[in-house]
């Protein structure tokens, strides 16, 4: 019989966000989510961001940050436009740059994606830049990573995408000079959205007033409320007296199955028109991660129009994963030293 | 072998006993309890004080793996396991490969469990070929090959042939095993819709997946008159449904995994795979109320038994695979339940042991005279870590591992032979 006293271990007991992304010194190492960061921390990322920014105006867009780093965009799901934003970015840093687009890959002959992350490492990969379509998978690979090599994720299924979320931040500080005292409303289908979650976290973090969520019931999560929201099921009483719209990105293929009848529809009743604009504070900014549905979720005279950021979304994204590669590779040679 | 039980509490809820008495065996038959049979001689004592003596416990639903799955789980490895949890019978699912519906699967998992000595190992036959949800599965000869009952995991049927299913099972008055489940609802959800699938955006499974497939058994059931036993119910709406059902007198009965009475969505944490269940952990109200419905006898307590290699938990948690390996943590989660005042030893025997027997109709469960000695000692006080040194099952999947126990068995017999031994 064995009488060992020993006490409850949680070997097996995963870690939670934050122990994860931190290191001991409390800087982050990998950056997987906007939960459980300290509004320090999300700052800095945007203080970062801004000393970034200026590199894209010179005449020879680099600054040697990254040196002699190799940083590997790990695709499990296609995705150009993020790809190439981490990848500028991490040229701008003057990484090495390595795209696997393991969807059309190795994964697709069997290998896993433990066996995949152990043959990068072995070629001395510092950063896994990781998209994939389940949730969950870039805490996954972190929790598996040496310990030199950092992780970004850069969207996991349905539950985050702190970069886009972030750059957002970002856009939303430049326009508003501060979080404090704004109405913030996130417009779409927020149960499939990973940007939405990391959204609703980084706002909360830094203090804005209210998040609201305008969305028809089935594209909400079955507990909406606890995502520290208020859920609006009208449009017009949403964006009543909001600072900023976020729309999201609508995919299609949610139509005509049994989520929505159809894009008409939606487009009259989530769609955004100047006319619902109105009822927004005259100062609002719209935002939207783009690839924009011109008439289905916002109309083209607004997505265009003065209060719409949409561009300048897309060169801070740059910014902001500049930023956050330097913090995450510099943590890790931080606890390197230690 | 004459054997002699000395000491031990003995806990027996089908004949009312509950106190320190001897219990004498021979020829594999319990021949005495209390009152030594004239010119009894024990070959063999085993000193009980201390211990509780208990009916051996029958498991519902077990997945063996073998055929087909070795790498998961062998009839050896986990009829081993299910000694030494306690378990003397175990019924296994037919979800192998090749799938239990033929004679050939059934006669084979018979021998080999036979061969490896352990627990008396019952095969569920497949209620539809290949258990593909399409066409029946020869019942007849399924049970002449030795089949306890008919099981069909996931519940891939359309209601016509559900209906159908269930009619031809009472031609030959056979037990139907479902796991009740729509899996429109399902729509590949692989956690409890609620706060932590909306928090991490994993695909949620609503209640109403589970609570949607027992109504359309309860109907089905009620109509064709077939003996249904639901096994892995996970919400407090199921608890309230069968209780309904019971009162109304059908035949319909039903357990809940052990872990799910301890385990709560919010477990999940970030992501941890090993609390990826099937059905999902569920929330407190929900936890709250299978504790009850156990206490009240409405439902019984099965492992839910799911050996994994390493590697099928080794993936984003929505890829892995569902299911714990849990037959040896059983006793010890129901233990604490007592020790928590929410349920009686007699309950234990009675939700493990007892009512599983009478729910499958074979004569166990109990310490009578005159019938198989199935009994298993636990030693309520010993301290054990989940561990590589105090673990049997080839699945070392278990949220629990790493923690501590108490309660442990320290002999197991089947038919009066000691497979288990501390």
């Amino acid at each position: 019989m064995n009488s060992s006293k020993q006490t409850a271990s949680t070997s097996f007991k995963a870690p939670d966000s934050s122990s994860l992304q931190l290191n001991d010194q409390g800087r982050l190492r990998h950056f997987l989510t906007t939960e459980n960061l300290s509004k320090d921390i999300l700052t800095e990322i945007m203080d970062v961001a801004e000393s970034f920014s200026s590199v894209a105006d010179q005449a020879v867009k680099k600054v040697p940050v990254l040196r002699g780093k190799t940083i590997v965009n790990l695709f499990f799901e296609d995705s150009t436009r993020t790809r190439t934003t981490f990848e500028l970015a991490a040229k701008r840093l003057s990484a090495d740059v390595i795209n696997l687009n393991i969807a059309t890959s190795a994964t697709s002959k069997g290998e896993s994606i433990l066996d995949t992350i152990r043959n990068l490492e072995a070629m001395h990969a510092d950063m896994f830049v990781v998209r994939h379509g389940d949730s969950g998978a870039a805490h996954f690979i972190a929790r598996h990573v040496a310990p030199h090599v950092s992780v970004i994720n850069a969207g996991d299924g349905r539950h985050a995408h702190p970069t886009q979320a972030m750059l957002d931040m970002f856009s939303i500080r430049r326009e508003k000079k501060e979080f404090k005292g704004l109405k913030v409303a996130i417009i779409g289908d927020i149960l499939h959205s990973r940007v939405a979650r990391s959204q609703i976290h980084a706002l909360n973090t830094l203090g804005v007033q209210e998040v609201r969520v305008i969305a028809p019931s089935t594209l909400l999560p079955s507990d909406t409320k606890s995502l520290g929201v208020q859920v609006h099921g009208d449009l017009r009483s949403g964006l009543d007296g909001v600072d900023v719209i976020i729309m999201l990105r609508l995919q299609r293929e949610r139509m005509g199955g049994a989520l929505l009848p159809s894009e008409h529809e939606y487009f009259e009743c989530f769609g955004l028109t100047a006319e619902k604009l109105a009822y927004a504070k005259p100062d609002v900014t719209v935002m939207h991660p783009g690839p924009i549905n011109r008439g289905v979720e916002m109309d083209a005279d607004v997505a265009d129009g003065k209060h719409s950021i949409i561009l300048q979304q897309v060169t801070n994204g740059i910014a902001i994963r500049m930023a956050v590669m330097t913090l995450a590779l510099g943590a890790n040679r931080a606890s390197d030293s230690s | 072998m004459n054997i002699c039980i000395k000491g031990g509490r003995v806990i027996d809820p089908a004949n009312g006993r509950d106190g320190v008495q001897e219990v004498y065996i021979s020829k594999g038959i319990i021949q005495g309890v209390g009152e030594a049979p004239k010119d009894f001689r024990a070959e063999l004592t085993i000193n009980a004080s201390g211990s509780f003596v208990m009916p051996g416990f029958v498991d519902l639903n077990t997945n063996l793996r073998e055929p087909g799955y070795e790498q998961k789980g062998t009839i050896k490895s986990e009829t081993k396991a299910a000694v030494r949890a306690g378990y003397t019978t175990v019924c296994c699912s037919p979800n192998t490969q090749p799938v239990l519906d033929t004679p050939a699967v059934a006669q084979l998992i018979i021998d080999k469990a036979e061969l490896a000595g352990y627990a008396k190992v019952l095969p569920l036959g497949a209620l539809t070929v290949g258990l593909e949800g399409k066409a029946l599965s020869e019942a007849y000869a399924l049970k002449k090959a030795g089949c306890i009952a008919l099981c069909q995991t996931p519940n891939n049927m359309t209601s016509q042939v559900l209906r159908g299913a269930l009619q031809y099972a009472t031609t030959h008055d056979l037990l139907v095993i479902l796991k009740p489940e729509d899996m429109s609802i399902k729509d590949g959800g692989c956690v409890h819709a609620g706060v932590i699938s909306s928090k991490l955006g994993l695909p949620g499974i609503p209640t109403s997946a589970e609570t949607v497939a027992i109504a359309q058994i309860i109907e089905i059931a009620e109509e064709t008159g077939a003996r249904v036993h639901l096994t892995g119910i996970s919400s407090a709406k199921s608890v309230a449904m069968l209780a309904r059902a019971q009162f109304d007198k059908l035949t319909i009965t039903a357990d809940v995994h052990a872990h799910h009475l301890h385990l709560t969505e919010y477990d999940v944490g970030t992501f941890d795979a090993n609390y990826h269940t099937s059905p999902p952990l569920r929330s407190q109200a929900d936890k709250d109320a299978l504790i009850e419905g156990v206490a009240k006898g409405i439902i019984d307590v099965s492992s839910g038994h799911q050996p994994h290699e390493v590697e099928a938990k080794q993936a984003p948690f929505p890829s892995t695979e569902p299911g714990i390996s849990s037959l040896e943590t059983v006793l010890p989660l129901m233990l604490e339940l007592v020790d928590d005042g929410l349920i009686s030893l007699t309950q234990v025997v009675e939700r493990l042991a007892l009512s599983p027997s009478k729910i499958l109709g074979i004569e166990s469960g109990s310490l009578s005279e005159k019938v198989a000695a199935n009994i298993v000692i636990i030693d309520p006080e010993a301290q054990w870590t989940v561990n590589d040194e105090n673990w049997q099952s080839n699945g070392v999947n278990t949220p629990f591992w790493g923690q501590q126990m108490t309660g442990m068995v320290t002999h197991t017999l089947v038919n009066g032979r000691l497979v288990f031994e501390k």
